[in-house]
């Protein structure tokens, strides 16, 4: 059998059964977008993307992707901290429920922000006597993305976390530096890369998510309508060119970020 | 600076890691703290630079009690067995942070920098990133780093342990010098005794969390303390029979005494290799192995078995030979006491053999 898969033949057959699968399930589609947006010629291209409510919704859900990408920071990399630095019961079971926005459907999330911050709940009703309403407004998408990227930046900031020799800690001690000290020079400078491609990766998913925010968000263009439920309304109203013109800046974005991602990284195992 | 310990507790659990260790070094001396694996000699250590409270005991120093001090406050420098540098900073940038702790100005954290670089040898190498370092290097990094903030006491533990052989050599000699140089009272963590004898102008002999000596190495090799002490200095093979072999019958008088005897109290030869041959003893070869630039002879003399070095200029033995054996002398221990004897014979010039 092994020599078999040594052969020439074999190992031929398998990259390709590889690229082959490759290039039909992402490379066509995406190029598909890239062609369809482009199908009307430049002009047309150039006309949806500089529609208001499009670039609106771009812009709309980049800045809202941004804040919960900031709150996912600041949250996650505590939350990574504890759940390294800390032993207490439950721990466990927290570590092991901070993936569960991964496994739930993104729909049943948008249900559950829908229940609890509506305006017959009782969050709502304090949102409300406060004066401002959560629902269909800006805060509701940022809690959307935020429960739905909530695992990236725990997941890449522990595994650093763990590898962090005690001895390098005590090092700084020893050379005098206090406590807090020695977290910002020498403790988060390790966690770096994790929270950073963390948050790239929390960042590139805030901006796609569909499922969740759909539910919350109130749609309303230019206020409220983010980019992927404009996309899924022009395809609604037979405007495919229209969506996919939106669809090409988003990957582009995506694409970017990810290059990103990998360029942090790489730099980091070459340390 | 003066360091004074005394009555050093430190338990871990069920574990007692230290028990009443006390002892005093004097300004400027450099100590080894020897000792096996797991005995308490990196506690020690850790307590005296404040990473470990201990249960009981004081830590002196230069007249201050410090055992309340954190780490930050004793003005210490601690050299970690696996360096611990801070990997995302560059040689120059390790160096320098614990001065910039210390908040010294730009300027005179440059030139002290460029010092410790100059001191350590590691000009050229200021950009790099530890990673780019080799394990001799990353050392002198650790060491330098230490020395930066112009500690009063420095520790190290197990300062050569991840270090080939042969660097191992020659950056202990560099160590002692530096110290010598710069007269720091400084402590180090061995369990190398060659490490501790060659370097260290005093040595403690730490087992199972005790002192068992305190001494310049030539001191414990010649007069060791306790049956321990003999037996982890230097090679030796216990005896347990003393009073069987030729001049040291008067070991019977002290039932249940041992001996231990070193390899080079112990001489071998032909008939005619000997003046005092009335004080030796017939044995035969039972062993013969080659070690590079001596003979390692193991003898058995009736159902003793000791074990010496034979030099490569002398005949060559084979195994079952027959050979005089002549015990210069042995260190004899029982329960209550301990002492070295000479071999009574040696003494006795009206039997010697012309």
């Amino acid at each position: 059998m092994t020599n078999m898969l040594r052969s020439r033949w074999w190992s031929w057959g398998f990259r390709s059964a590889v690229m082959l699968y490759f290039v039909v399930l992402i490379v066509c589609p995406i190029l598909g977008i890239y062609g369809q947006s482009l199908s009307g010629g430049w002009s047309s291209f150039l006309d949806n993307l500089t529609e208001p409510l499009a670039w609106n919704a771009v812009l709309l859900t980049v800045k809202l992707a941004l804040v919960a990408t900031l709150i996912n920071v600041a949250v996650g990399t505590m939350s990574g901290w504890v759940l390294t630095r800390y032993r207490f019961p439950g721990r466990k079971l927290l570590n092991s429920m901070v993936d569960l926005p991964f496994a739930l459907p993104t729909a049943v999330v948008g249900l559950m922000i829908l229940l609890l911050l509506g305006p017959r709940s009782a969050v709502g009703k304090w949102a409300d006597s406060l004066g401002f309403t959560i629902l269909f407004h800006q805060p509701a998408i940022v809690v959307a993305m935020v429960f739905v990227t909530f695992p990236f930046v725990i997941r890449a900031v522990q595994p650093l976390l763990e590898e962090i020799d005690a001895s390098e800690e005590e090092a700084a001690y020893t050379m005098g530096a206090t406590k807090a000290k020695t977290f910002f020079r020498v403790i988060l400078p390790n966690m770096m890369p994790g929270i950073l491609s963390g948050a790239m990766l929390a960042f590139s998913r805030a901006l796609a998510e569909f499922g969740a925010v759909v539910l919350v968000a109130g749609n309303i263009p230019g206020r409220t309508q983010v980019a992927s439920v404009y996309i899924f309304g022009q395809i609604e109203s037979d405007h495919p060119a229209a969506a996919a013109a939106v669809s090409v800046l988003l990957l582009t974005f995506s694409f970017v970020i990810l290059w990103l991602v990998n360029y942090v990284q790489t730099r980091r195992t070459a340390r | 600076m003066h360091v004074e310990v005394t009555g050093l507790n430190k338990r871990f659990g069920e574990f007692q890691a230290v028990s009443s260790v006390s002892f005093s070094i004097a300004k400027g001396q450099l100590i080894g703290l020897l000792g096996p694996s797991g005995g308490g000699k990196t506690s020690i250590l850790r307590m005296l630079a404040g990473l470990e409270t201990p249960d009981s005991g004081d830590i002196v120093f230069h007249g201050q009690r410090v055992n309340d001090l954190p780490p930050q406050e004793r003005g210490i420098g601690f050299v970690f067995q696996n360096y611990a540098l801070f990997k995302h900073m560059t040689v120059e940038g390790n160096i320098a942070f614990g001065l910039e702790v210390k908040k010294w100005s730009k300027a005179k954290i440059k030139e002290r920098v460029a010092e410790l670089v100059e001191l350590t040898g590691l000009s050229g190498f200021e950009k790099r990133y530890p990673h780019q370092l080799s394990g001799g290097q990353r050392q002198r990094v650790a060491f330098a780093r230490a020395l930066a903030p112009e500690p009063q006491l420095l520790l190290l533990d197990e300062p050569f342990a991840a270090i080939d052989a042969k660097i191992r050599h020659e950056l202990r000699s560099w160590l002692r010098e530096m110290i010598d140089r710069l007269g720091i009272t400084s402590i180090f963590v061995t369990h190398d005794q060659d490490e501790a004898i060659e370097v260290a102008d005093e040595i403690m002999i730490i087992s199972k969390g005790v002192l068992e000596q305190k001494g310049s190495p030539w001191e414990i090799y010649k007069d060791p303390k306790t049956p321990f002490v003999a037996s982890f200095i230097g090679e030796s093979t216990i005896v347990e029979n003393i009073a069987s072999l030729k001049g040291f019958q008067e070991a019977a008088n002290w039932p249940g005494t041992k001996a231990l005897i070193r390899p080079e109290y112990i001489e071998i030869g032909k008939e005619n290799e000997f003046t005092l041959l009335s004080a030796t003893e017939i044995g035969q070869v039972s062993h013969i192995h080659f070690r590079g630039s001596e003979w390692l002879v193991e003898i058995q003399i009736g159902d003793t078995k000791l074990v010496t070095y034979r030099s490569l200029e002398k005949d060559v033995l084979k195994v079952g030979d027959e050979v005089h054996v002549l015990v210069h002398r042995a260190y004899l221990y029982n329960e209550q006491n301990n002492w070295v004897m000479e071999n009574a014979l040696k003494a006795d010039l009206l039997s010697v053999y012309i």
